[in-house]
Order: C-alpha cells, then sequence, then structure tokens
C-alpha cells in the first residue's frame, strides 16, 4: 500500500502537469479590458492539484496516511481477480455495444454475469438477461424516444420485430 | 388576505379533477424517472413538454410542475438504495443515506428523505406564497462576485467540514472544476483542455458521466472487492408498524437537518444561478457544523439524509421564484418550463402576477397538492424500492452496471461518454482505494460552469483587483466565512499541537 500511495500521487503529479500544460494554449493572465484569458481557472486550479499532490508526498513521508504506514499489498491475487472479471465484463460490455447493440450488449454481460459470476441457474439467468433488455427497450424507445445504439446490421432483424410492436 | 383568498382559488384550481389526475400521474412519472441514475426531472419535464399542449396552460404547469417535485423526491432513491446519485441535486444524500441502507435501514434513510422533502416543499411554498416579488428583486442584488463568493463556500463546507485528508480533498475539488473547464472556453469560444487532442472532449465532460463513473462503476467495484462479493445489507425488513416507527425515528434524528435545509435550501434556490445543489450541499455542511455529534455525519444519520433532501426540495420551489417574477430560469429544469410558457403564449416576469392571475395562483396551489401527492406516492413506493435491496447482491449489482451505462448513454447519447464513464470508474476504484474522497470531484464538476464564469465577470467589473470580494456588503461576509471554513484545519491542527509543544 505505501508504495501504492506514492506511484499514484506521482502518476496524478504528472496529470496536473500535463493539465496546466495543456492549459497555457490560451491565455492564463489578466488581459487588460477582457478579463482573465480562458486558461486562468484550469491553469491555477491544475497547479493546486500539483501543489495537493505535493502534500500529499509530505504526507506519505512522514507516515500520517494509513495507506502509507502499511506493508500490505495494494490487493491480494483475488482482489486482481475479481476486478479483472467485473472490471474487464463491463469493459467488454461497453465494447460489445457497436456490434450487438446496447440490448444485446445488456443480455450477454447479464448471461456473464449471472451464470459465471453469479453462479445463478440457468433458468433466472435465462429469464433476466432475455427479459431486462426487452423491458429496458420499451422503456427507452417507447416511453423515453430515446434511440440506444443498434450495432451492425446483422441485429436489425430484431429491431424491426421491435419496433413493429411499438408503432 | 387577498393572498389567502388567491391561494385558496389556486389550491381548489388544482384540484379539479384534470388537474389531479395530472397531478397525480405526474408525480409518479417523476419519482420513477428521478429514482433511474442517469435520468432527471429535465429528462421528464423535456420530453412530456410536447403532450402539454393537449391541455390548457394552466394544467399543463402544473402537470409538468408535479413531474418536477416527483424527480426531486425520486432522486433520493437511487441515492439511497443504489448509491449512485440521480441528480446531482442527491449527491450529498448519498454520504449518509448509501451507509444507513447498508447498515439494514434503507426504510429509515427513505421515510426520512420523504418527510424532508415535504417540510422543505411546504417551507418553501409557504415563503413563495408570501414574499414572492419581494424575494425576486433581492435576489437581482446577487451579482457574480456573491454568487462566486457563495460557490466558494459550498466549496469550504467540504474542505473544513470533511474528516478526510485535506491535500486529497483540495486535489478531488480542484480535479472536478478543471474537468468542468474541458470543451470551449463558455466567454471566449475558443477550444480548451481538449485532452489527448480527442474530439470527443470538445462536447465536455458532464455531471452525469463523472457521477455514474464514480458511484456506478468505481464504488461497485470497491465494494465487490472489499467484501469479496458477499455484499450484506444486514436483510432489510419492511412493515407498516416498521415504517410507522422509522417515520417516528426521522421526526425524532432528524428534524434539525429538515429545518435546516428547507431554509438554506429556499434562499440559495431562489438565486438565478445557484439552485437545489449548492443549496444541498451548503444544507449538508451547515447540519454537520451546527450537530452536537458531528462525527455521526458520513456514517447513517438521519439528520444528514434529512438536510440535503429538504434542502433540494425547497430549493426546487424557490428556483420557480425567478423564472415566474423575473424570466429568469435557475436551472436547467426551469429553463424549459420557461420555455413551455413562452410557447403557451405567458410572458414571465413581473406582470405575470397581474395579467395572468389564474395561472399563477394556479400553479403555486398544485405546488401544495403536489407536495402532499409526492409524499404519499413516494411513501407508498418505499416498499418496492426496499424489495430491490433484498435481492442477492450477484443480481443486484449486474442491474446497477447495466442501469448506468443505459442510463449513461441515455443522457449524452454518445460512445466516447461511454467510454468516459467506464475509465472513471476504473480511475475512481483506484483513487478510492488510497482514500481520495470523490464526491467532492462530482460537486466541483457541477459548480464548476457557475464558479468560473462568475470569477472571470467578477475580476473584469475590477480590473482585476481579488479585493471586489471582500469589500462588497454581501460577498465579503460569504468569502470571509469561506477562508475561515478552508483554513479551520489548520487551526485545529495547531491547537492539537499546542499543549504537546507545552508538554
Amino acid at each position: 500500500m505505501r508504495q501504492g500511495e506514492i506511484s499514484l500521487a506521482g502518476l496524478l503529479a504528472l496529470f496536473s502537469i500535463y493539465l496546466m500544460w495543456k492549459a497555457t494554449e490560451l491565455p492564463i493572465g489578466y488581459i487588460s479590458g477582457r478579463g482573465p484569458g480562458g486558461g486562468f481557472w484550469p491553469f491555477w486550479l491544475s497547479l493546486a492539484m500539483l501543489l495537493s499532490c505535493v502534500a500529499i508526498a509530505f504526507n506519505w513521508w512522514r507516515g500520517k496516511t494509513p495507506a502509507s504506514r502499511s506493508d500490505e499489498p495494494f490487493m491480494d491475487s483475488f482482489g486482481w481477480l475479481t476486478l479483472l472479471n467485473v472490471g474487464g465484463g463491463v469493459v467488454a460490455f461497453v465494447a460489445l455495444i457497436s456490434v450487438v447493440s446496447m440490448y444485446g450488449a445488456i443480455a450477454l454481460f447479464l448471461l456473464y454475469y449471472l451464470r459465471f459470476l453469479g453462479r445463478h441457474s440457468w433458468p433466472l439467468t435465462l429469464a433476466i438477461s432475455i427479459l431486462l433488455p426487452i423491458g429496458l427497450f420499451f422503456f427507452f424507445e417507447a416511453v423515453m424516444l430515446i434511440s440506444m445504439p443498434q450495432g451492425m446490421a446483422f441485429t436489425q432483424p430484431f429491431f424491426d420485430v421491435m419496433y413493429d410492436i411499438i408503432y | 388576505m387577498e393572498i389567502l383568498s388567491f391561494l385558496i382559488d389556486g389550491i381548489f384550481l388544482a384540484l379539479e379533477p384534470t388537474n389531479l389526475i395530472l397531478i397525480v400521474i405526474g408525480v409518479t412519472v417523476g419519482l420513477f424517472i428521478g429514482a433511474m441514475p442517469g435520468l432527471g426531472s429535465v429528462n421528464g419535464v423535456a420530453i412530456l413538454l410536447p403532450i402539454t399542449f393537449l391541455v390548457p396552460p394552466a394544467s399543463a404547469i402544473i402537470f409538468l410542475a408535479a413531474i418536477y417535485y416527483g424527480a426531486m423526491y425520486g432522486g433520493a432513491i437511487s441515492s439511497v438504495t443504489l448509491g449512485i446519485p440521480g441528480a446531482s441535486t442527491a449527491v450529498a444524500t448519498t454520504f449518509d443515506g448509501r451507509p444507513l441502507a447498508l447498515q439494514g435501514r434503507a426504510s429509515l434513510a427513505l421515510v426520512t428523505a420523504a418527510l424532508a422533502s415535504f417540510v422543505g416543499g411546504t417551507v418553501a411554498n409557504i415563503f413563495f406564497t408570501l414574499f414572492a416579488p419581494v424575494l425576486a428583486s433581492a435576489a437581482l442584488s446577487f451579482g457574480p462576485p456573491e454568487i462566486f463568493a457563495l460557490m466558494l463556500l459550498a466549496f469550504a463546507t467540504f474542505v473544513g467540514l470533511s474528516g478526510d485528508d485535506v491535500p486529497k480533498t483540495i486535489f478531488s475539488i480542484c480535479l472536478g472544476l478543471v474537468l468542468a473547464t474541458v470543451g470551449f472556453d463558455t466567454i471566449s469560444g475558443a477550444p480548451r483542455l481538449v485532452l489527448f487532442e480527442i474530439d470527443g472532449f470538445l462536447r465536455g465532460i458532464g455531471f452525469i458521466v463523472l457521477a455514474i463513473g464514480v458511484y456506478g462503476i468505481g464504488e461497485m467495484l470497491w465494494t465487490i472487492e472489499q467484501t469479496r462479493g458477499e455484499v450484506t445489507t444486514t436483510n432489510p425488513k419492511m412493515t407498516v408498524k416498521g415504517m410507522a416507527s422509522d417515520a417516528k425515528e426521522a421526526v425524532q434524528r432528524g428534524w434539525k437537518g429538515t429545518w435546516i435545509g428547507s431554509f438554506i435550501g429556499f434562499f440559495v434556490g431562489i438565486l438565478p444561478a445557484a439552485g437545489a445543489t449548492p443549496g444541498s450541499l451548503m444544507s449538508y455542511g451547515v447540519a454537520k457544523m451546527l450537530s452536537r455529534n458531528p462525527e455521526e455525519y458520513g456514517r447513517g444519520s438521519p439528520d444528514g439524509v434529512a438536510a440535503p433532501e429538504a434542502a433540494n426540495n425547497s430549493a426546487s420551489t424557490g428556483s420557480m421564484l425567478p423564472m415566474l417574477t423575473l424570466g429568469i430560469p435557475g436551472s436547467p429544469t426551469t429553463a424549459i418550463l420557461l420555455g413551455g410558457m413562452v410557447i403557451w403564449g405567458l410572458v414571465p416576469g413581473p406582470r405575470l402576477f397581474v395579467d395572468e392571475t389564474e395561472f399563477v395562483w394556479g400553479l403555486i396551489g398544485s405546488f401544495y397538492i403536489s407536495n402532499i401527492a409526492a409524499l404519499v406516492i413516494n411513501l407508498a413506493f418505499i416498499p418496492l424500492f426496499i424489495w430491490m435491496l433484498r435481492m442477492p447482491f450477484t443480481i443486484l449489482a449486474p442491474l446497477i452496471f447495466v442501469l448506468s451505462i443505459i442510463g449513461g448513454f441515455a443522457a449524452s447519447r454518445s460512445m466516447h461518454d461511454l467510454w468516459l464513464i467506464v475509465i472513471f470508474g476504473l480511475a475512481a476504484f483506484f483513487l478510492r482505494k488510497f482514500d481520495y474522497p470523490l464526491a467532492p470531484a462530482v460537486l466541483a464538476i457541477v459548480l464548476g460552469p457557475i464558479a468560473e464564469p462568475t470569477l472571470r465577470q467578477s475580476l473584469l467589473l475590477s480590473s482585476g483587483d481579488p479585493m471586489i470580494f471582500f469589500n462588497r456588503p454581501i460577498a465579503g461576509p460569504i468569502t470571509v466565512v469561506a477562508i475561515i471554513l478552508i483554513l479551520l484545519p489548520a487551526l485545529k491542527y495547531l491547537r492539537r499541537k499546542k499543549p504537546v509543544a507545552k508538554g
């Protein structure tokens, strides 16, 4: 944890410097007759972020935070596996939206999570994975009039059938 | 007496069968839209605006105001049950609402939120009825320096009153404020902070993208990792008797927060640029500051739920005031309501109270009726929301992920923003592991677009002299209080250190 806290503070300090540099693309000082330039606010705030990182590092050096006094690993193998399974599942879910549509991706994600991570029975898994996307389709497309991504062309027959029901 | 007779006429108008049905439908629809992460009152009002052309203007605005009311009550539901604030106004509700839910006291949190919302709405209605035109002109004396001072005060409450690590809190606030500047400079119109030259950033980063990333993805990953997937909400139970005792406890332990929220919320709500979010945050901060047990805040204090909930309802009514009396909308939702009024042929402004008496008082009457309807409908649906919490976590967790992603897309309609939600979620997970408070970042991204222009306009007014925040009668005291709050942790540190140095 100790190593992790200072590494994260270092990364955030680098990000703050990047933001300061990006902010200088617009004037960061006071322009006579026009007030502070467009970069003024983000530049000084990014500097405050950088100074906060320095203060975080100082507290780490003095051992003031729980993480800076901890010799435990940042995460054990179970933690990394959980992050990979759940976080990876969410990343795959969003990646699949452009391929199998929002509703298709929801169905696949629910199938994966309920069956393989939650170890629920097939009937329950299938019932939720099929009925929830259909319910969401009617809520968003028919009631809220919000169109969700429809993925690649092969999903079109499904949408044709569903839109026939609405209209 | 004249006001009372106008009000009674207005209430009777709101109680006409058509209007009453519209109120019940509007509140129920608003409640569910508000409870959905990513959707808020603005979505409900915008989507249902065309429907209102089928009824007379007075009924139309009564319907839209009922949706607005319902959504304000609904915002607390996702904050408590899912831990995701459905709207920026409900961010502060998660601070104590979520811990209560995790202790198996979700019912207490929801009942407290409902009762506090009701009192907040009622107090605001009374103020609105009695002082509408006077308060509207007083609110106009708030110029850019005063509004910026208020924003500073909102951030200062976080730094001064949070028990968190101060440098990490400041980092979080600044990060939220910088993320709010991504897109275009609103004053010069030039592209600004287009990160890594990705065009998607030209659209800016919305509050909802960060909020869903932090709460819907990051917080969920953190919970699953910390509890090894075995989350227990200590079996929430729901009975009529239990709800009655929760109501009693809510009154006993939440009354102080309710009154603080009701008053602060209304006065912040009527300011043209402020609105319900800073109102709810400030109420939370003040309630904590005045509490005998401030250490209970953040761990499941009913006062901590009551203060922001009373404030956001009170502020929503308050924000109608500058819209009706001056034609200045205080929030995106009131901006749409204003648009509707213009389409119906009404001219908002000081003359509205004289020229369209029936319309105005019908609307004010409907506030009272909507408030009662929202309380009853909300309490009736609490068992349904509690039932959701009794689901096994391995079912609830994927549902929260799905609602976060689909709600995130519904709010932004952009795949770029969906990827940002995922990135923010993963980043929030790592930041949370090292005790970085993330609520300040979420609130900062909401308040940033108000804070920056008011700061720049103020400095332009004073030719760059920052003393403008100190030498004006309203801005000065607010700025001084904000600075004292910011310095509070340092003062506490020095006071703690003194006896040690002597010893």
